[in-house]
């Protein structure tokens, strides 16, 4: 193999990588805006990576498993949203209590019952794929990858466009003047977290679906958390946000693919590296690129 | 109350077990709830295929069936319970901590550094390891303090974002062979963990009892739980604990310095975790070598503990039990073909259980509150208390004369917590403690 083949190779798999991350980034991020700092985003991708294999070897339609995981997670997003922005527990326990009971059901359902797999349909565009070094990254992908085109400048447009964004952005900054000028901060709240749900599921999905074509136990492992990460990498912006996705998943590419290619780089450093990337990106951005200000603070009228 | 025989210290303990308004339905929602959860699990197992009945036997035999069962389950007690009171003293200061799982990493990490490097004779050794993992818990998680202080960084963000970085930190330090990766037997090949810590290095039995053994680990973390409840409860830096996590400002205001207690809080329960991987790592439970998967989950269960227990170091003890009966009872549970996963789902309900129905509770009462000034049933000739005053029987001029009920009438009716005085920084007097109540009560 010559180094551009190797390239193709890694930025190919690089692009696999990124897009359950980029999918679940777009929700997490709108989530984010709105000022919950949603940490079963790794429940909503593992119940949706479960659900997609399920509905899919059900129906023997992949393209059905996808919606049904993307489902999967708006189910999640709504549990997570009546428990914390209706009830009022704390979102950091219910995430970790999501969290910890998808990976207990979804292992205890994978233990009991055998699935058939199923994987999407690949989009194949001949002429174009041959171009080198970028040609297969582009336009050899499994088709929910384009759908990711879609929903990218969606996300921005309603969050920055729309009313409904502005409203969801003013619930994460102050959400006492958000509830005076009669938004319904936490409706908003529960609305971004259905948001997120329903792409996070598309990601999770797509991973059981799309990239690998079945579910093992705890398969989106720690996926949940890296999305958490490159939120905060990408300071609150949602181009920077698909930066941190891009290079989380090329890190996670060179991490499979060097040892094949003979090279030995450490491997901890590069799992670790999107965490440190985080962490590094808020302490130097910290006074120029701010959280939004309300983050994971809860609402409830009449107290500060 | 002389005939039932209740003193003093009686009356004391019977208004510290009440559990305030609406007790008795928080108590009895939670026993529904538990019973939906548990209820929610045998279902579970039913539709795919198994037996209840079954795997609760497992359950039970595997965790409290015998004196060896018992000993089984309490050596996840210990640490459990550790976690859980350390996450109990950052939770009341409101420096929520949430990267216990990492924190527990490190403490292995330190306690297998020193007790590998370290060529001390005698129990000596044992007294540094744990040392060791304490202070180097309590600098990594008092870096996410730091950060808080001098850059603002969110604290629930850096703990969290700091477990990944644990991992592949104690991963590294057992891949690395001039860090802790063991040393080199013969020509096999060599797997990424440590030697075993050395024998005067680790937690043995207590006493000789047969079949049961009491790990010095569930001693220590005991006296742990126990000390801290005191402290929490009963000293001046408890208190200003508890102001901080209730209301800095106020706290701010009545001369506490926030940034420095919160970040101390946030260094014990970094400490206290990394106690708790100090344990897993010299006591029976383990292998005695510092493995990267060796935290078992102990830092996020541990936190779930401090949850279920309402950030009570007292009642973690009995929650700790209960979560490492769970653990225990697990591993039983595979002979009777139910995947042990299981145990996991019934934690999750479990706590979902235990810390709903209060939150629930308090709201229904919050909004029927809010609803009673919405009604216009009463009397529309009191403007006065647009705060739910309890009846249209205004206390307005007959009530002047009436000088047994006036104050009792008028403390009644003032619920705004914004016009009581901060409360002064020194505990320890009457004065104080009805302040502490109302504190409480503000946030109920």
């Amino acid at each position: 193999m010559s180094a551009a083949d190797n390239i193709a190779t890694i930025l190919s798999s690089g692009a696999r990588l990124t897009v359950p991350l980029a999918f679940a980034a777009c929700g997490e991020y709108v989530a984010q805006r709105a000022g919950t700092l949603n940490i079963s985003v790794e429940a909503m991708m593992l119940g949706a990576a479960f659900g997609s294999i399920a509905v899919a070897s059900a129906t023997g339609s992949a393209t059905i498993g996808l919606v049904a995981g993307a489902l999967v997670g708006v189910a999640v997003a709504f549990v997570h949203g009546i428990l914390s922005h209706r009830v009022q527990i704390n979102t950091f326990v219910v995430g970790l209590v999501l969290n910890a009971l998808v990976l207990g059901l979804t292992s205890y359902l994978i233990t009991v019952s055998t699935f058939t797999g199923h994987q999407v349909w690949q989009v194949n565009v001949p002429g174009l794929r041959d171009i080198p070094i970028i040609g297969p990254m582009l336009f050899v992908q499994r088709w929910p990858v384009y759908l990711l085109l879609a929903v990218i400048p969606l996300t921005w447009w309603l969050v920055e466009r729309s009313r409904w964004g502005l409203e969801l952005r003013a619930v994460g900054e102050n959400p006492q003047a958000a509830d005076v000028s009669g938004i319904e901060v936490n409706r908003r709240r529960r609305q971004a977290l259905l948001w997120c749900g329903l792409l996070a599921g598309l990601g999770g999905a797509y991973l059981a679906v799309g990239e690998v074509g079945s579910f093992n136990q705890n398969m989106t492992a720690g996926r949940g958390y890296l999305v958490i990460a490159a939120v905060i990498f990408g300071a609150w912006r949602l181009g920077r946000t698909l930066i941190g996705c891009v290079v989380f998943g090329l890190a996670d590419a060179m991490r499979l693919a060097l040892p094949a290619l003979g090279v030995t780089m450490n491997s901890q450093l590069l799992i670790a590296a999107p965490y440190l990337l985080a962490l590094l990106a808020m302490l130097v951005f910290a006074t120029t690129h701010r959280e939004p200000r309300a983050l994971a603070q809860p609402f409830q009228r009449g107290t500060t | 109350m002389a005939t039932l025989g209740i003193d003093g210290t009686g009356q004391r303990l019977l208004r510290r077990l009440n559990p305030g308004p609406g007790g008795w339905q928080v108590g009895l929602a939670t026993v529904a709830t538990v019973g939906v959860a548990l209820g929610l699990s045998a279902l579970l197992i039913a539709v795919t295929g198994g037996s209840p009945t079954a795997s609760a036997k497992a359950l039970y035999q595997g965790s409290m069936a015998s004196p060896a069962a018992w000993s089984t389950s309490l050596l996840y007690v210990a640490p459990l319970l550790l976690v859980a009171v350390g996450a109990c003293v950052s939770a009341r200061s409101g420096f929520f901590n949430i990267g216990q799982e990492g924190q527990v990493l490190i403490g292995a990490l330190a306690g297998a550094w020193v007790g590998l490097r370290l060529a001390v004779p005698g129990p000596l050794l044992l007294v540094l390891v744990l040392l060791a993992s304490v202070v180097g818990a309590g600098i990594w998680a008092g870096l996410s303090a730091l950060m808080y202080r001098f850059r603002g960084v969110n604290i629930v963000v850096s703990t969290m974002l700091m477990t990944f970085l644990a991992q592949q930190l104690v991963s590294f330090a057992v891949n690395t062979p001039w860090l802790l990766q063991e040393s080199r037997l013969g020509r096999g090949t060599l797997s990424p963990q440590s030697n075993p810590v050395p024998e005067n290095a680790r937690l043995t039995s207590l006493g000789d009892y047969p079949n049961l053994q009491l790990n010095g680990g569930l001693v220590l973390a005991v006296v742990v739980a126990v000390a801290l409840a005191l402290v929490m409860a009963r000293t001046r830096w408890g208190f200003r604990l508890k102001m901080v996590g209730l209301n800095p400002a106020t706290a701010r205001h009545a001369g506490v310095r926030v940034g420095a207690l919160g970040g101390i809080a946030l260094a014990i329960s970094g400490a206290l975790a990394g106690l708790a991987g100090a344990l897993l790592l010299t006591s029976p439970v383990s292998t005695n070598r510092l493995q990267p998967g060796m935290s078992l989950n102990i830092g996020w269960d541990g936190l779930l503990v401090a949850l279920v227990a309402r950030n009570n170091p007292l009642l973690a003890i009995p929650v700790a039990v209960l979560f490492g009966v769970l653990r225990a009872g697990g591993s039983f549970l595979a002979a009777t073909g139910v995947p042990s996963f299981l145990v996991d789902v019934v934690k999750a309900l479990l706590v979902l259980a235990f810390v709903a129905p209060p939150v629930v509770i308090g709201m229904l009462r919050r909004r029927r509150l809010a609803d009673e000034p919405a009604t216009p049933t009463s009397t529309p000739t009191a403007p006065a208390a647009p705060m739910g005053a309890p009846a249209p029987t205004a206390p307005t001029a007959g009530s002047a004369e009436a000088a047994g009920s006036a104050p009792a009438g008028s403390a009644a009716p003032v619920p705004g917590p914004r016009t009581t005085a901060p409360p002064p920084a020194d505990p320890g007097d009457a004065g104080t403690a009805g302040n502490k109540d109302a504190m409480e009560g503000r946030l109920a």
